[in-house]
Order: C-alpha cells, then sequence, then structure tokens
C-alpha cells in the first residue's frame, strides 16, 4: 500500500502554512498551544477550523501571548502529550526566555517558524533573524526551501524531536509570504501512512504518572547548572545523526531523502554558493545559467542549522576554489552572519584554508533575484582565478548606497 | 552527597525521588542563627509553626533544639516566641564559640 502511495501521491495545491496545518491535521498532536501573528496567522486559522469541525482530537489552547504559548506547551509535553506550535518573527522573540525552558527540560515541542524580520524599521516580510536570534536555545532548527520541504520537515520534525537520542524542540523555518503566502505543488501522504511514521509519543517522564511523583524543572545552583547544560550540548549534536536516519526513513514513505545539506552541481564545482531556505530556488536557476556559460557553479542549501553540520559542508564543499555565505539575517556588529562565521570556523577548525566571502541579502523581504546570484558567481569566479579577496570580505548584496 | 557527572544525571532537570531537599544543606546561608533559652522556653509550638523550613526539633512534644543544617536564619521564630525564649546571635560569633 505504502509502495503504491509513492507511485501515485495525491497532489494539493497549498500555501506554505496551509501545508504546516495538512501536516498537524495528520499528525493530530494532543496538545497545539499559538498565538496569532502574521504571517504565521494562517497556520492557527486553519488548524483552529479543524479542531471546530472534530477533524483533529487536538486539544486547542487559545492562549494571551507566545510567552503563553510556549509556557503551555512546555506543560503539555510534561504531561506526557505531543504538543505543536507555530510562531513568527516578534512572537518568537516573546518566546525568548522559554525557549530555553522547553530545551532545558527536554520537551519535545514541534514549532512552525514562518520566518519575519524584527521591527524597526516595522517589517512584516521574510527573512531569518528571528530564528537565527535564537539558534543557540538549545532547539533544531531546520529550514524548508519550497512548499513541499515545508511539508516534509513538520512531519519529520516529530520524529527527530522525540527521538530518546535528541528529545529536544525542533523549529522548522518557512519563509513568510515567499512560501507561507504562495501556492506551491505539495504531494500530500496519505493521513494513515503519517500517523504510522509519527507513532505515539513516548514521554520520558510524565508529572501526570502520580504512581511515581517527580519534580520537573527544580533549582540548580553552580554545582549541577552546568552538568544539566552539558547533557544539551550532547542532545543536540545527536541530532547531526538522527536527522539523515529520519531523512531516510521518510524518503522510504514518500521517495523524497532527506539530509542535513544538500548539494546541488556541486561535484566538479569550482565556485559556490552556500545558503538557507527559500533564497535556494534562485541560487539554483543561476547555478545552471552559469553553467551554460562555463562556469563550474555549484550550490550548496544547508537545510538543518541546529545542530550545525560543519563535516557536511566542509566535505562538500573543500574542493572549491572561492565560496560565498548567504546570510539572510542581521548580526550587527558581528564578523559577520552565522552561516559565515560557522562555516569559516569549521574549514579552520579542519585545518582547510577557503576563500570565502559573505553576503547579507533580502532582509525584510527584499527579493533576491538570479542576476543577482550570477554576479556572486562572477566575483567568486575572480577569487579563484587571482586567490586573493578585495575587501570588504563581508557585504551588503543590493543594497543602494 | 557525591555530586554526579553529566552522564550520570537523568536527561532534563528531573528529580524522581520525592523529598530529597533534605539531603541538600542550605543552612550555610545562615548570618544570624537562633538560640533557645530552655529555662524560658513553654513548649508552646509557636515557632514549630511559624518556621519556613520545618527547622525546629521536636521529640516528645517538646522543643529540643534548632536543624542548623537547613535554618536560614530569618528569625520568625525569635519574632513570634511569646517568651521572647529565641535569641538570634551572629553566625560568626556562634562558629567562634564552637570552635573553643
Amino acid at each position: 500500500m505504502v509502495e503504491a502511495m509513492v507511485k501515485k501521491p495525491l497532489i494539493k495545491a497549498l500555501e506554505g502554512d496551509k501545508a504546516v496545518a495538512e501536516a498537524m491535521r495528520q499528525i493530530n498532536p494532543d496538545v497545539v498551544a499559538a498565538y496569532p501573528i502574521t504571517p504565521q496567522t494562517e497556520i492557527v486559522m486553519e488548524f483552529a477550523e479543524l479542531v471546530a469541525e472534530g477533524l483533529v482530537d487536538t486539544e486547542y489552547i487559545r492562549v494571551e501571548s507566545e510567552h503563553a504559548a510556549m509556557s503551555s506547551c512546555i506543560g503539555a509535553t510534561s504531561a506526557g502529550a505531543r504538543a505543536m506550535t507555530a510562531t513568527c518573527g516578534p512572537g518568537l522573540a516573546l518566546m525568548w526566555e522559554t525557549l530555553w525552558v522547553a530545551s532545558g527540560l527536554r520537551c519535545p515541542i514541534v514549532m512552525a517558524v514562518v520566518n519575519r524580520s524584527f521591527s524597526a524599521p516595522l517589517n512584516i516580510l521574510t527573512d531569518q533573524t528571528d530564528m537565527m536570534g535564537s539558534r543557540d536555545s538549545g532547539w533544531v532548527q531546520i529550514y524548508a526551501e519550497n512548499h513541499q520541504e515545508v511539508y516534509d520537515n513538520a512531519i519529520q520534525a516529530v520524529r527527530i524531536a522525540e527521538h530518546p537520542d535528541v528529545m529536544l524542540p525542533i523549529m522548522c523555518g518557512h519563509a513568510g509570504f515567499v512560501l507561507g503566502h504562495t501556492l506551491g505543488r505539495v504531494e500530500v501522504l496519505p493521513d494513515e501512512v503519517v500517523r504510522k511514521f509519527v507513532g505515539e509519543y513516548k514521554p520520558l517522564y510524565s508529572i501526570l504518572d502520580i504512581e511515581h511523583p517527580k519534580t520537573i524543572g527544580a533549582y540548580d545552583h553552580w554545582d549541577y547548572f552546568f552538568e544539566h547544560r552539558r547533557q544539551l550540548f550532547e542532545a543536540i549534536n545527536n541530532a547531526l545523526r538522527v536527522i539523515p536516519e529520519i531523512g531516510q526513513e521518510y524518503g522510504k514513505i514518500s521517495g523524497r531523502y532527506y539530509r542535513l545539506v544538500e548539494p546541488y552541481r556541486l561535484d566538479d564545482a569550482e565556485v559556490a554558493i552556500l545558503i538557507i531556505g527559500s533564497g535556494a530556488g534562485a541560487c539554483r536557476e543561476a547555478v545552471d545559467e552559469m553553467r551554460q556559460k562555463g562556469v563550474k557553479a555549484g550550490m550548496l542549501k544547508v537545510r538543518c542549522f541546529r545542530p550545525f553540520p560543519a563535516d557536511e559542508i566542509v566535505k562538500a564543499l573543500k574542493h572549491t576554489k572561492a565560496v560565498a555565505a548567504m546570510d539572510r539575517c542581521e548580526c550587527f556588529g558581528a564578523e559577520g552572519g552565522p552561516l559565515f562565521i560557522e562555516t569559516c570556523s569549521a574549514f579552520f577548525n579542519r585545518g582547510l584554508p577557503m576563500k570565502m566571502v559573505d553576503y547579507f541579502y533580502g532582509l525584510g523581504g527584499r527579493d533576491t533575484v538570479p542576476a543577482e546570484f550570477c554576479d556572486i558567481f562572477r566575483e567568486l569566479s575572480k577569487i579563484a582565478e587571482t586567490g586573493e579577496i578585495k575587501p570588504p570580505i563581508v557585504r551588503y548584496l543590493a543594497v543602494r548606497e | 552527597m557525591a555530586l554526579k557527572g553529566w552522564k550520570e544525571l537523568e536527561p532534563g532537570v528531573v528529580i524522581l525521588e520525592p523529598g530529597n531537599t533534605i539531603e541538600y544543606k542550605s543552612g550555610r546561608w545562615r548570618t544570624f542563627r537562633p538560640v533557645l533559652d530552655m529555662e524560658k522556653c513553654i513548649h508552646c509550638m509557636i515557632c514549630w509553626v511559624y518556621c519556613p523550613d520545618s527547622c525546629i526539633m521536636v521529640k516528645d512534644s517538646k522543643i529540643v533544639g534548632f536543624d542548623y543544617e537547613h535554618c536560614k536564619g530569618c528569625g520568625i521564630c525569635a519574632h513570634e516566641c511569646p517568651k521572647d525564649a529565641i535569641t538570634m546571635i551572629e553566625e560568626v560569633k556562634a562558629k567562634a564559640e564552637e570552635v573553643k
């Protein structure tokens, strides 16, 4: 039956946000606690309708803020329930304190983050500053390039988060409006296939298990705090192994296999662009265009940013001569964006030289078109030829002076 | 109590044995300690009722002293005692006395 499904998938035209809601319907979580915020609203609006129509068994908690949404999910998972939520930009910022509680208590909450910029200036459009700002909070972070990945990531996220070696919350990012509010082709799995894939949530502990009373979230002094944090370093790094495993297993039911990173025409590439999320679409077109012109261009899409897949990135890029990291977020006062900094660090730590430049791009929803990526490839070709980078190393793409 | 390493700890900041707070000696925070004058004490148990840390030690319905391993020296017992049988003295001075 699974085989038959792979051959004849159900194809729907879904907005990215609706693709999340569709995955949530199939996952049928025990608890959803969420607060609406543009451009995430469509997810919770759609899901609230599913609850009202009785199409899911979920306890839907209408909370007064994102701080309360995350707190409710923490309580729910601690009680042994599977909990999901969704937010974006400023909503994620309001969750900041509780994000760390969720990871510290090892609550495998699945959260869709519809990537949105931070004010000011007021802006509701997409960039990745929200998730990148919370990259060190102990949450696993994966990003989608297109509508299909939005749907697929949501389903895999449940298994990644709840894996016994991980047991951590996970954020699934997708671009607000660009994916969230546009229609895309999504192959939807049958309900029973998804339900079998995600299975039952088996909590480590439940506060409702009154036969075994316990304290969850007690105070740690200097004597134990560091040891508990050390466990988190280990748990999130375990996801480097678990994410591809789940991605393989998901491939068997869907025909779509997932890894930590996804190379495009990289095998013989001399110049490469490293990118996260929806911008990879335009970049892929630019790779094809440059290839037609004889430039050995390639792209590496980073699907998982936390934990940082340093080995996979270095392995995929080390044969190239020049790399541009694309950072769609703000990182004021830093040496560069997080993708750039950590990739530089990955090469340095392995004793490998790499000519790298960083481009901040697409902030506040600004589109980046293939021609702009082509310009970057031309610049990289120059660096590859001369072996020299003309300063600055950190640049701002398509910004008016 | 030997401190556990990170590999020995349960994942997720959970305490599986209820009531183990007693193992945590919090009395060292104290700067003042209560001292009981047995001559004045009428064993009315008011201090026992008010103590927020259950540090008034009782045997056979008589106050016998304080649990200094957990008493934080808040002074509520001394404040509430109707017979002024409890005096708060500086911890450093009490320690100096102990050494003598």
